[in-house]
């Protein structure tokens, strides 16, 4: 088995042998459930698609995701088995990936687990389901998104509470990139170059185009790239770190 | 000591370390060959971790270089934590695992495959008598079996080079000797650098000691060579039946090699200093002989080795390395 497995299988198990696995995903089917069925409005509307259910993921993982990356550093960090881990024959690179594909996963297992939602619309009317497939890749696509950045911010510090916040807010600046709330507070100073770059950003734009069933290969490229810059720098600042 | 034919596993040349202009490890090298035993000592803060971390490959160090088993760290980092087994400080391991799984993780990052793993799993808990506990979580052991946890770890492919940061350190009086047990065991075919403040270890494990202050190699030598070290090595220590008279002194200050004597008037105790550490002993028992002092008891002291090293630690913050290989 390659380090990469190894780290990944370690990690995954991790999940599920601790309480994190179970609150996170309860927590996740119930959100999901009062967002889409109350506040969306799932039956009100009439129609047959998951339009409420999706529309409310970037907001739940906007504080679900980084509680579950918080710890992927920080805590190996405070434990000290980071020193363990990096004094094994294995790379930085491959510690990196195998936690974020880890952590990935189990944000997959717990959006597969949404399924009854997607049943229960089947049985109340004929949905566009290519539609509903896309959508679902492009929630997880964010969801890593989220995650990159979450483990890169772990990778800072010894603190999962300090990792929680720092993720919090830089992911909500990412979910908001492109509204007037962010785009405002560039606008006047920042270069144009720079405001349209953030914008661009925008993790509610990307996965609303992807969610209308619109297949545009750049919003999936987006969104790889963007994990791979995070995991990029996630390397960069465990390696910075270990010295402290 | 080892015949220096013998190629250094470790080789480390003129290492610094500094983090953001402190100097933790300044211009150290020593050499660590395989069947010997190597005792790293230093107060606390010294530099001993930092130099193990670089060995290890976990730190970069700010200049020098490490080579193991003839490679160079730097260039090769993969392969040189191939060879090495690594015990951090502390013995740090995933608390939540199970000492068997954890075992069989590390197994599979160091590419072995489940079967494989598995057998190396059982061997190591095995070898570090960890007994009926593999099955619990880690973070509900003692810390005796926390750092059993952290050698199995270590050991688990059979590296021909260990390096042990404090592996006795918190066990109790019998785990210390089981702990110190186990590093002779493997001492013929691996090359073991060990770290501790206990200086008792350098005589109960190590073939050499090297002993780091304030970031820097102050001595690399035998235990014997330690003692020598010391002002008081070889001196000569009579008790008397009565009153010391004020003859005594003078007459022992005359004698070839004694540098001083010192008088300890309540307890009737004379200790006499050899210069440069010679042996007096004989010298001094024929004087009390001739004389018919009314002698109690006359041995040589036994050096205390933790003043030797308060010394070297202490007063000597320039002095550079005393090499004897």
């Amino acid at each position: 088995m390659t380090p990469v497995g190894a780290v990944f299988r370690r990690e995954l198990a991790t999940y599920f042998s601790t309480p994190v696995a179970y609150v996170f995903i309860v927590i996740f089917l119930v959100l999901a459930g009062v967002f889409t069925f109350y506040i969306g409005g799932l039956y009100e509307r009439g129609q047959a698609d998951l339009q409420p259910f999706f529309t409310f993921h970037p907001w739940l993982y906007l504080f679900l995701i980084p509680a579950l990356s918080m710890r992927l550093w920080a805590e190996e960090r405070k434990n000290g088995t980071l020193e363990l881990l990096l004094t094994l024959p294995l790379s930085v690179t491959a510690a990196v990936v195998g936690k974020f594909l880890a952590a990935w996963v189990f944000t997959g297992i717990a959006l597969a687990l949404t399924f009854p939602v997607w049943l229960t619309v089947n049985y109340l009317g004929t949905v566009d389901n290519p539609v509903v497939v896309l959508s679902y890749l492009g929630s997880f696509l964010m969801a890593g998104a989220y995650l990159a950045v979450g483990a890169c911010i772990s990778a800072f510090t010894a603190n999962q509470v300090i990792a929680f916040v720092v993720s919090f807010t830089l992911c909500l600046v990412f979910v908001l990139a492109g509204f007037p709330l962010v785009m405002d507070a560039l606008q006047g100073w920042a270069p144009q170059a720079l405001v349209d770059a953030v914008r661009n950003m925008s993790f509610l734009s990307h996965f609303e185009a992807i969610t209308r069933g619109v297949i545009d290969l750049r919003d999936v490229i987006f969104f790889l790239s963007f994990i791979a810059c995070w995991l990029f720098a996630n390397g960069v600042a465990v390696e910075m770190k270990k010295s402290e | 000591m080892q015949a220096s034919s013998n190629p250094a596993a470790v080789e480390v040349t003129s290492l610094s370390k500094e983090f953001g202009g402190f100097a933790a490890v300044k211009n150290v090298s020593f050499r660590l060959r395989r069947g010997e035993v190597l005792g790293f000592l230093g107060p606390n803060g010294a530099g001993k971790s930092t130099t193990m971390k670089i060995i290890t490959g976990y730190l970069r160090p700010t200049r020098g270089s490490v080579r193991v088993s003839g490679r160079d760290l730097e260039r090769s980092p993969i392969e040189a934590k191939r060879q090495i087994g690594y015990l951090p400080e502390g013995a740090p391991a995933y608390a939540e695992m199970s000492a068997h799984t954890f075992l069989e993780f590390v197994a599979r990052v160091r590419g072995f495959g489940r079967r494989e793993g598995r057998r190396r799993a059982q061997a190591a808990i095995e070898r570090a008598n960890l007994g009926d506990v593999v099955h619990q979580p880690i973070e509900t052991l003692s810390k005796g079996f926390k750092r059993r946890v952290g050698v199995a770890q270590a050991i688990l492919h059979d590296p021909p080079i260990l390096v042990l940061d404090e592996p006795t350190d918190g066990l109790d009086p019998n785990q210390k000797h089981e702990m110190r047990g186990l590093i002779r065991q493997m001492a013929s075919d691996k090359a073991i650098l060990i770290s501790t403040h206990i200086l008792e270890e350098v005589g109960a494990v190590c073939d050499r000691a090297l002993i780091i202050a304030r970031g820097r190699l102050v001595f690399d030598g035998t235990r014997e060579q330690l003692a020598r070290l010391s002002e008081r090595h070889n001196a000569v220590k009579i008790s008397f039946d009565s009153e010391i008279a004020p003859n005594y002194p003078v007459a022992l200050r005359a004698l070839d090699g004694v540098a001083d004597v010192l008088a300890d008037a309540d307890r009737a105790e004379l200790t006499v200093i050899a210069a440069g550490g010679r042996c007096i002993i004989q010298q001094v028992s024929r004087l009390v002989q001739r004389e018919n002092w009314p002698l109690k008891s006359l041995y040589v002291e036994s050096v205390q080795l933790d003043d030797v090293f308060r010394d070297i630690t202490r007063s000597r913050p320039g002095a550079g390395a005393e090499t004897s290989s």
